[in-house]
Protein backbone atom coordinates (compact mmCIF):
# COMPACT_ATOMS: atom_id res chain seq x y z
CA UNK A 1 0.00 0.00 0.00
CA UNK A 2 1.72 3.19 -1.14
CA UNK A 3 1.83 5.77 1.59
CA UNK A 4 0.65 9.29 0.95
CA UNK A 5 3.43 11.66 1.99
CA UNK A 6 3.02 13.60 5.23
CA UNK A 7 3.42 16.92 3.43
CA UNK A 8 0.17 16.40 1.51
CA UNK A 9 -1.73 16.09 4.76
CA UNK A 10 0.01 19.16 6.18
CA UNK A 11 -0.81 21.29 3.13
CA UNK A 12 -4.42 20.11 3.14
CA UNK A 13 -4.74 20.84 6.84
CA UNK A 14 -3.20 24.29 6.42
CA UNK A 15 -5.73 25.10 3.69
CA UNK A 16 -8.62 23.93 5.87
CA UNK A 17 -7.35 25.87 8.89
CA UNK A 18 -7.00 29.09 6.92
CA UNK A 19 -10.49 28.70 5.41
CA UNK A 20 -11.85 28.32 8.93
CA UNK A 21 -9.84 31.29 10.19
CA UNK A 22 -11.02 33.60 7.40
CA UNK A 23 -14.58 32.38 7.89
CA UNK A 24 -14.39 33.11 11.61
CA UNK A 25 -13.09 36.61 10.99
CA UNK A 26 -15.45 37.50 8.13
CA UNK A 27 -18.80 36.04 9.19
CA UNK A 28 -20.88 37.77 11.86
CA UNK A 29 -23.43 35.03 12.51
CA UNK A 30 -22.37 33.29 15.74
CA UNK A 31 -23.53 29.88 14.52
CA UNK A 32 -21.45 30.10 11.35
CA UNK A 33 -18.53 31.40 13.39
CA UNK A 34 -18.77 28.36 15.67
CA UNK A 35 -18.77 26.09 12.63
CA UNK A 36 -15.65 27.86 11.35
CA UNK A 37 -14.08 27.09 14.73
CA UNK A 38 -15.00 23.43 14.25
CA UNK A 39 -13.19 23.54 10.90
CA UNK A 40 -10.06 24.81 12.64
CA UNK A 41 -10.28 22.09 15.34
CA UNK A 42 -10.49 19.47 12.62
CA UNK A 43 -7.57 20.86 10.65
CA UNK A 44 -5.51 20.49 13.82
CA UNK A 45 -6.82 16.95 14.32
CA UNK A 46 -5.75 16.02 10.80
CA UNK A 47 -2.18 17.18 11.50
CA UNK A 48 -2.07 15.22 14.76
CA UNK A 49 -3.29 12.02 13.10
CA UNK A 50 -0.87 12.49 10.18
CA UNK A 51 2.10 12.83 12.53
CA UNK A 52 0.88 9.85 14.55
CA UNK A 53 1.01 7.75 11.37
CA UNK A 54 4.37 9.25 10.36
CA UNK A 55 6.08 8.40 13.64
CA UNK A 56 3.97 5.28 14.26
CA UNK A 57 3.13 6.68 17.69
CA UNK A 58 -0.31 6.47 19.25
CA UNK A 59 0.11 9.67 21.30
CA UNK A 60 -1.06 11.85 18.43
CA UNK A 61 -4.24 9.84 17.99
CA UNK A 62 -4.97 9.88 21.72
CA UNK A 63 -4.58 13.65 21.63
CA UNK A 64 -7.06 13.85 18.75
CA UNK A 65 -9.50 11.99 21.01
CA UNK A 66 -8.95 14.55 23.77
CA UNK A 67 -9.37 17.42 21.30
CA UNK A 68 -12.67 16.01 20.02
CA UNK A 69 -13.95 15.76 23.60
CA UNK A 70 -12.95 19.33 24.39
CA UNK A 71 -14.53 20.48 21.11
CA UNK A 72 -17.78 18.81 22.16
CA UNK A 73 -17.69 20.61 25.51
CA UNK A 74 -16.91 23.89 23.78
CA UNK A 75 -19.76 23.47 21.31
CA UNK A 76 -22.22 22.67 24.11
CA UNK A 77 -21.29 25.72 26.19
CA UNK A 78 -21.03 28.09 23.23
CA UNK A 79 -24.40 27.04 21.85
CA UNK A 80 -25.97 27.43 25.29
CA UNK A 81 -24.60 30.98 25.40
CA UNK A 82 -25.89 31.65 21.88
CA UNK A 83 -29.37 30.44 22.81
CA UNK A 84 -29.37 32.57 25.98
CA UNK A 85 -28.23 35.68 24.11
CA UNK A 86 -30.84 35.31 21.40
CA UNK A 87 -33.63 34.75 23.87
CA UNK A 88 -33.06 38.38 24.80
CA UNK A 89 -32.07 39.90 21.43
CA UNK A 90 -33.59 38.48 18.27
CA UNK A 91 -31.07 39.77 15.75
CA UNK A 92 -28.02 37.70 14.99
CA UNK A 93 -24.90 39.79 14.63
CA UNK A 94 -22.01 39.42 17.03
CA UNK A 95 -20.93 43.01 16.49
CA UNK A 96 -24.06 44.07 18.38
CA UNK A 97 -23.14 41.95 21.40
CA UNK A 98 -20.19 43.93 22.66
CA UNK A 99 -21.08 44.09 26.35
CA UNK A 100 -21.39 41.18 28.75
CA UNK A 101 -24.47 42.44 30.59
CA UNK A 102 -27.77 41.63 28.92
CA UNK B 1 -5.05 5.23 -2.69
CA UNK B 2 -3.69 8.48 -4.09
CA UNK B 3 -6.86 9.04 -6.10
CA UNK B 4 -8.87 8.48 -2.92
CA UNK B 5 -6.74 11.03 -1.10
CA UNK B 6 -7.13 13.56 -3.92
CA UNK B 7 -10.89 13.10 -4.01
CA UNK B 8 -11.18 13.45 -0.23
CA UNK B 9 -8.94 16.51 -0.22
CA UNK B 10 -11.06 18.18 -2.89
CA UNK B 11 -14.27 17.40 -1.02
CA UNK B 12 -12.71 18.61 2.23
CA UNK B 13 -11.62 21.98 0.86
CA UNK B 14 -14.77 22.60 -1.18
CA UNK B 15 -17.10 21.73 1.69
CA UNK B 16 -15.04 23.92 4.04
CA UNK B 17 -15.48 26.83 1.64
CA UNK B 18 -19.19 25.97 1.48
CA UNK B 19 -19.45 26.12 5.28
CA UNK B 20 -17.90 29.56 5.33
CA UNK B 21 -19.76 31.17 2.42
CA UNK B 22 -23.25 29.69 2.95
CA UNK B 23 -25.89 32.31 3.57
CA UNK B 24 -28.02 30.15 5.85
CA UNK B 25 -26.64 28.24 8.88
CA UNK B 26 -28.44 25.03 7.89
CA UNK B 27 -26.49 24.95 4.63
CA UNK B 28 -23.32 25.44 6.65
CA UNK B 29 -24.22 22.44 8.80
CA UNK B 30 -24.75 20.30 5.69
CA UNK B 31 -21.35 21.40 4.38
CA UNK B 32 -19.83 20.55 7.75
CA UNK B 33 -21.34 17.04 7.62
CA UNK B 34 -19.76 16.45 4.18
CA UNK B 35 -16.51 17.87 5.52
CA UNK B 36 -16.49 15.52 8.49
CA UNK B 37 -17.29 12.50 6.32
CA UNK B 38 -14.34 13.29 4.05
CA UNK B 39 -12.18 13.79 7.13
CA UNK B 40 -13.24 10.39 8.47
CA UNK B 41 -12.09 8.79 5.21
CA UNK B 42 -8.79 10.65 5.54
CA UNK B 43 -8.43 9.27 9.08
CA UNK B 44 -8.89 5.80 7.57
CA UNK B 45 -6.07 6.46 5.09
CA UNK B 46 -3.97 7.38 8.12
CA UNK B 47 -4.84 3.99 9.66
CA UNK B 48 -6.75 5.71 12.46
CA UNK B 49 -9.83 3.54 12.44
CA UNK B 50 -11.07 4.49 15.89
CA UNK B 51 -10.74 8.18 15.12
CA UNK B 52 -12.72 7.74 11.90
CA UNK B 53 -15.49 6.10 13.90
CA UNK B 54 -15.69 8.77 16.59
CA UNK B 55 -15.43 11.48 13.94
CA UNK B 56 -18.69 10.19 12.50
CA UNK B 57 -20.38 9.26 15.78
CA UNK B 58 -19.41 12.23 17.96
CA UNK B 59 -18.92 15.03 15.45
CA UNK B 60 -21.47 14.23 12.76
CA UNK B 61 -23.79 12.47 15.18
CA UNK B 62 -23.70 14.58 18.32
CA UNK B 63 -22.18 18.01 17.78
CA UNK B 64 -23.86 18.72 14.45
CA UNK B 65 -27.23 17.55 15.80
CA UNK B 66 -26.68 20.05 18.62
CA UNK B 67 -26.08 22.75 16.00
CA UNK B 68 -29.25 21.74 14.16
CA UNK B 69 -31.26 21.85 17.39
CA UNK B 70 -30.03 25.35 18.16
CA UNK B 71 -30.80 26.54 14.62
CA UNK B 72 -34.28 25.04 14.90
CA UNK B 73 -34.72 26.73 18.27
CA UNK B 74 -33.62 30.12 16.97
CA UNK B 75 -35.69 29.97 13.78
CA UNK B 76 -38.95 29.92 15.78
CA UNK B 77 -39.11 33.69 16.09
CA UNK B 78 -36.84 34.96 13.37
CA UNK B 79 -34.65 33.77 10.55
CA UNK B 80 -31.05 33.46 11.81
CA UNK B 81 -29.58 35.07 8.72
CA UNK B 82 -27.09 37.73 9.64
CA UNK B 83 -28.09 41.27 8.78
CA UNK B 84 -24.88 41.90 6.89
CA UNK B 85 -25.08 38.69 4.86
CA UNK B 86 -25.53 40.51 1.58
CA UNK B 87 -22.50 42.72 2.01
CA UNK B 88 -19.15 41.82 3.46
CA UNK B 89 -18.30 43.55 6.72
CA UNK B 90 -15.62 46.16 6.50
CA UNK B 91 -13.16 43.87 8.27
CA UNK B 92 -13.31 41.33 5.41
CA UNK B 93 -10.21 42.69 3.68
CA UNK B 94 -8.18 42.60 6.86
CA UNK B 95 -9.52 39.13 7.64
CA UNK B 96 -8.37 37.75 4.30
CA UNK B 97 -4.97 39.38 4.79
CA UNK B 98 -4.73 37.87 8.27
CA UNK B 99 -5.64 34.46 6.84
CA UNK B 100 -2.98 34.71 4.14
CA UNK B 101 -0.38 35.77 6.73
CA UNK B 102 -1.35 32.74 8.83
CA UNK B 103 -1.03 30.54 5.74
CA UNK B 104 2.44 31.96 5.13
CA UNK B 105 3.45 31.20 8.72
CA UNK B 106 2.12 27.65 8.45
CA UNK B 107 3.89 27.10 5.11
CA UNK B 108 7.09 28.39 6.67
CA UNK B 109 6.60 26.12 9.64
CA UNK B 110 5.99 22.89 7.72
CA UNK B 111 9.05 23.17 5.51
CA UNK B 112 10.95 20.68 7.66
CA UNK B 113 11.70 17.41 5.89
CA UNK B 114 10.03 14.76 8.02
CA UNK B 115 10.77 11.77 5.78
CA UNK B 116 13.99 11.00 7.64
CA UNK B 117 12.10 10.63 10.90
CA UNK B 118 9.34 8.52 9.38
CA UNK B 119 8.80 5.14 10.98
CA UNK B 120 7.13 2.11 9.49
CA UNK B 121 3.59 2.16 10.79
CA UNK B 122 2.77 -0.67 13.11
CA UNK B 123 0.10 -2.98 11.66
CA UNK B 124 -2.24 -2.44 14.59
CA UNK B 125 -1.81 1.34 14.75
CA UNK B 126 -5.08 3.07 15.50
CA UNK B 127 -7.29 0.05 16.07
CA UNK B 128 -9.78 0.18 18.91
CA UNK B 129 -7.74 -2.30 20.97
CA UNK B 130 -4.47 -0.38 20.70
CA UNK B 131 -6.28 2.85 21.32
CA UNK B 132 -7.98 1.58 24.47
CA UNK B 133 -4.76 0.19 25.91
CA UNK B 134 -2.94 3.47 25.25
CA UNK B 135 -5.79 5.51 26.68
CA UNK B 136 -5.86 3.58 29.96
CA UNK B 137 -2.12 3.09 30.47
CA UNK B 138 0.20 5.72 29.00
CA UNK B 139 -2.33 8.51 28.61
CA UNK B 140 -4.56 7.80 31.58
CA UNK B 141 -4.02 11.28 33.02
CA UNK B 142 -5.23 12.91 29.79
CA UNK B 143 -8.22 10.57 29.92
CA UNK B 144 -9.09 11.63 33.46
CA UNK B 145 -8.54 15.31 32.68
CA UNK B 146 -10.88 14.99 29.72
CA UNK B 147 -13.54 13.57 32.00
CA UNK B 148 -13.07 16.54 34.33
CA UNK B 149 -13.44 18.97 31.42
CA UNK B 150 -16.71 17.30 30.46
CA UNK B 151 -17.92 17.52 34.07
CA UNK B 152 -17.15 21.26 34.15
CA UNK B 153 -18.95 21.72 30.83
CA UNK B 154 -22.03 19.90 32.12
CA UNK B 155 -22.08 22.00 35.30
CA UNK B 156 -21.67 25.18 33.28
CA UNK B 157 -24.53 24.38 30.90
CA UNK B 158 -26.81 23.37 33.79
CA UNK B 159 -26.00 26.59 35.63
CA UNK B 160 -26.77 28.68 32.54
CA UNK B 161 -30.05 26.86 32.00
CA UNK B 162 -30.99 27.28 35.65
CA UNK B 163 -30.18 30.99 35.69
CA UNK B 164 -32.74 31.57 32.97
CA UNK B 165 -35.44 30.11 35.24
CA UNK B 166 -34.61 32.40 38.16
CA UNK B 167 -34.28 35.37 35.83
CA UNK B 168 -37.78 34.78 34.52
CA UNK B 169 -39.15 34.59 38.05
CA UNK B 170 -37.63 37.81 39.37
Amino acid sequence: MPQIPLDDYLVLSAAMFVIGLIGFLVRRNPLTMLMAIELMWNAGNLVLAAFARNFSDMSGQVFVFVVITVAAAEAAIALAIVVMVFRRRPDVDVDDISVLRG
Amino acid sequence: MTALFAACAAVLVLSAIGVVVSRHPVHSVVGLIVNFAALAVLFLTLSAEFLAMIQIIIYAGAILVLFLFVIALLTVGSDPIERTANKLPEQAGQAVIAGLVALGFIAWGIQTDWTAAAARPAPDLGTVGTFGVQLLTTHVFAFEATGFVLLVAIIGVVMMAGRRETGARS
